[in-house]
């Protein structure tokens, strides 16, 4: 218990050190610094995985520490993703508008320019009017707070609504995935504001920087996500790491129980709930810029539990497992979708890996569910186990003539 | 002799079953008292009462020297107002180690702030070791309680039931499947934990009750058949009926 963070918590210096030598290593061979063997839409896919791994930790902190099976949580990275992404598209548009405009014989009113931004944004669905929710779209700053403020709101509400009448479990699980339809369901329409189903796109041109090329921008994304994971990790191995997560975990393994030692367990599922919400949105404001378009169908349901898939595999209740996890599962599963893998031909049959990696996907989803619980996080301690065991120098067995602790290896 | 705890006329029925009959019972602030009864005679509901689990449809429940009435709390305040519970069954955090148990349980704010930024201070660390080595696990503080023996377990939920520092403590069967050793020690314990403060102790084995000392209550069908002294009730003619059956 003396011992300070780190030493408690090796996989946090182990993660960050891996973390900041795969930022340099992609830096450094990337096309935007000049060696170009990654190509730029490859460093997209690894800054795009980064944000990832990041909302698998905020599921893993929810799920794997809490208990909680949310299914509501690339909901809250894909309203992030919204939040950053209307200030995107209106000062982009805003750009285009004032170079067409400033060829009129009359320089364009304030008015106007605002018109006709709403026309080339909502004329998509039919309208050239700004809804109220793209009310702050023209200043950064407002923006970016929502990217963490709606997502943190609705968990916020959405929790103390279900945590307080003690749903738990499976129904909880049910309810979350409510949630989560009925906004995907929401944003689909065209009057909800936010262009239905054509999304909003055109998210990978900064305003501003047209000059500089998109080489060079998904380099600073994939800083940026490589830093907000990093402190996502530190952040999360902090909380989990003390008596919080003392309690979080003691809500999982037994919640009545908790709760007669004298702690009020709705308020801390609420807390853990609305900061793990906060942090999908953050991972999704950095996600969508670099995937450079949004739309209803990435908030689908389906997405959700994509996530939770991740994290089991990886090895719930420890960070690096989740982190894992979402790495290993989306980039092999972009590999197999994007029709990279090689055909298997069987000589009756030809598999194409297009259509059975979701087979492939579920199977071992299953099998590791059954088999292998701790996922691919167990294999760390199956290696941890192949050291000496620790018996604070006692001898092994019933006398003196037994192995001593340091002759011996498990 | 104060009274901490008195429950009076309460009922409690679920879907037509009275679980709990017009029971009325009181203790005093430093007071030891075994409930006894038949299976089904209302025990865990009376403790699922008094610590808010389960709400009376009628009856009070009046708490400390301010006659508070704990009905309007929830089971968390109802915890730091100071009733300690223990389970049937050992319920440790098997996934932590006995001393984050005890720390978890130990009497602190409660709040998520100082939770969050809670760091044990020297005196918490010497308050743990102090209660592991009191309920006989000052070598295991860094086991995982999930690997202690079921006598350890049930000594740690005891040991977290005291470092609660409750004013009450209500023991369901603390002494099932225990060896005679393991008994023993248990009744050293709870006898000790009773000098200062109150405690119940629900239990089915006669042997250990007369181990305890103390006033016994009867409960039968939800309400209290009888009352005194374990020889008093034993001669009852009422309790010998019940429990040989008619």
């Amino acid at each position: 218990m003396d011992r300070s963070f780190f030493a408690r918590n090796p996989s946090v210096l182990i993660f960050i050190s891996l973390l900041a030598l795969f930022t340099l290593m992609v830096t450094v061979l990337a096309e935007g610094f000049g060696v170009g063997v990654i190509s730029t839409s490859f460093v997209k896919t690894l800054g795009k995985t980064l944000c990832l791994c990041l909302v698998a930790i905020a599921m893993d902190l929810i799920w794997g520490y809490c208990g909680i099976l949310s299914l509501g949580h690339f909901a809250f990275f894909g309203l992030g993703g919204y939040m950053i992404g209307m200030w995107l598209m209106y000062e982009r548009t805003r750009d285009i508008v004032v170079t067409s405009l400033s060829e009129a014989p009359l320089p364009p009113t304030e008015q106007e320019i605002v018109d006709a931004i709403g026309t080339q944004i909502f004329g998509v669905v039919g309208s050239n009017e700004f809804p109220l929710v793209w009310a702050f779209a023209d200043s950064l700053v407002i923006q970016l707070a929502l990217v963490v403020l709606v997502p943190g709101v609705l968990a916020l509400v959405f929790g103390w609504l279900a945590f307080r009448s003690r749903v738990t479990g499976v129904y909880l699980s049910i309810l979350t995935q409510a949630m989560t339809l009925a906004l995907a369901l929401y944003l689909f329409q065209n009057d909800s504001g936010l262009r239905g189903n054509n999304g909003l796109s055109g998210l990978q041109n900064l305003p501003g920087l047209e000059d500089v090329p998109q080489a060079t921008i998904s380099l600073w994304f994939l800083w940026a996500s490589a830093l907000a994971l990093g402190l996502g990790y530190l952040l999360g191995a902090w909380v989990m790491s003390g008596k919080f997560g003392s309690v979080i975990k003691g809500i999982r393994d037994d919640e009545a129980r908790v709760r007669f030692l004298g702690y009020y367990v709705e308020r801390y599922k609420l807390a853990v709930f609305t900061l793990t919400a906060c942090i999908a949105g953050i991972a999704g404001a950095l996600y969508y810029p670099q995937a450079g378009i949004i739309n209803p169908a990435e908030l689908a349901p389906i997405a959700s539990i994509y996530l939770a898939v991740w994290v089991a595999i990886g090895g719930r209740g420890r960070l690096y497992g989740a982190v894992v996890g979402a790495a290993v599962v989306s980039l092999l599963s972009s590999w197999f979708t994007g029709g990279l893998a090689p055909d298997l031909p069987l000589g009756f049959y030809t598999i194409k890996w297009v259509d059975w990696w979701q087979i492939v996907l579920g199977l071992s989803f299953v099998l590791v569910t059954l088999f292998a619980p701790k996922g691919i996080g167990g294999l760390v301690d199956l290696w941890m186990e192949q050291r000496a065991p620790d018996r604070h120098g006692a001898d092994l067995g019933p006398d003196m003539g037994s192995l001593r602790e340091k002759e011996a290896l498990e | 002799m104060t009274t901490l705890l008195e429950v009076s006329g309460a009922s409690v029925s679920f879907d037509g079953f009275r679980a709990i009959n017009n029971l009325s019972f009181q203790i005093g602030k430093a007071e030891m008292r075994a409930i006894i009864g038949p299976n089904g005679a209302g025990k865990t509901t009376f403790m699922d009462i008094v610590t808010g689990k389960t709400k009376p449809d009628e009856g009070r429940v009046l708490w400390g020297d301010k006659s508070q009435s704990l009905l309007a709390l929830n089971e968390a305040q109802i915890a730091q107002a100071g009733v300690g519970r223990k389970f049937q069954n050992p319920t440790v955090f098997e996934d932590q180690s006995v001393a984050e148990n005890l720390l978890l349980a130990l009497k602190k704010p409660r709040s998520i702030l100082s939770v969050l930024f809670f760091r044990p201070s020297g005196p918490d660390r010497a308050r743990v070791a102090e209660l592991a080595e009191h309920i006989g696990l000052k070598d295991e503080m860094d086991r995982k309680s999930g690997e202690l023996s079921h006598g350890q377990k049930q000594w740690l939920e005891i040991g977290m039931l005291l470092a609660q520092e409750p004013q009450l403590l209500l023991v369901d069967e603390p002494a099932a499947g225990m060896t005679p050793e393991e008994r023993e020690h248990t009744t050293r314990i709870l006898v000790e934990a009773a000098k200062t403060r109150a405690v119940v102790v629900v239990e089915h084995d006669m042997e250990f009750v007369r181990r305890l000392d103390c006033k016994v209550t009867v409960l039968h069908e939800g309400a209290v058949l009888a009352e005194g002294s374990l020889d008093h009730v034993t001669a009852n003619q009422d309790v010998i009926d019940v429990y040989l059956g008619r």
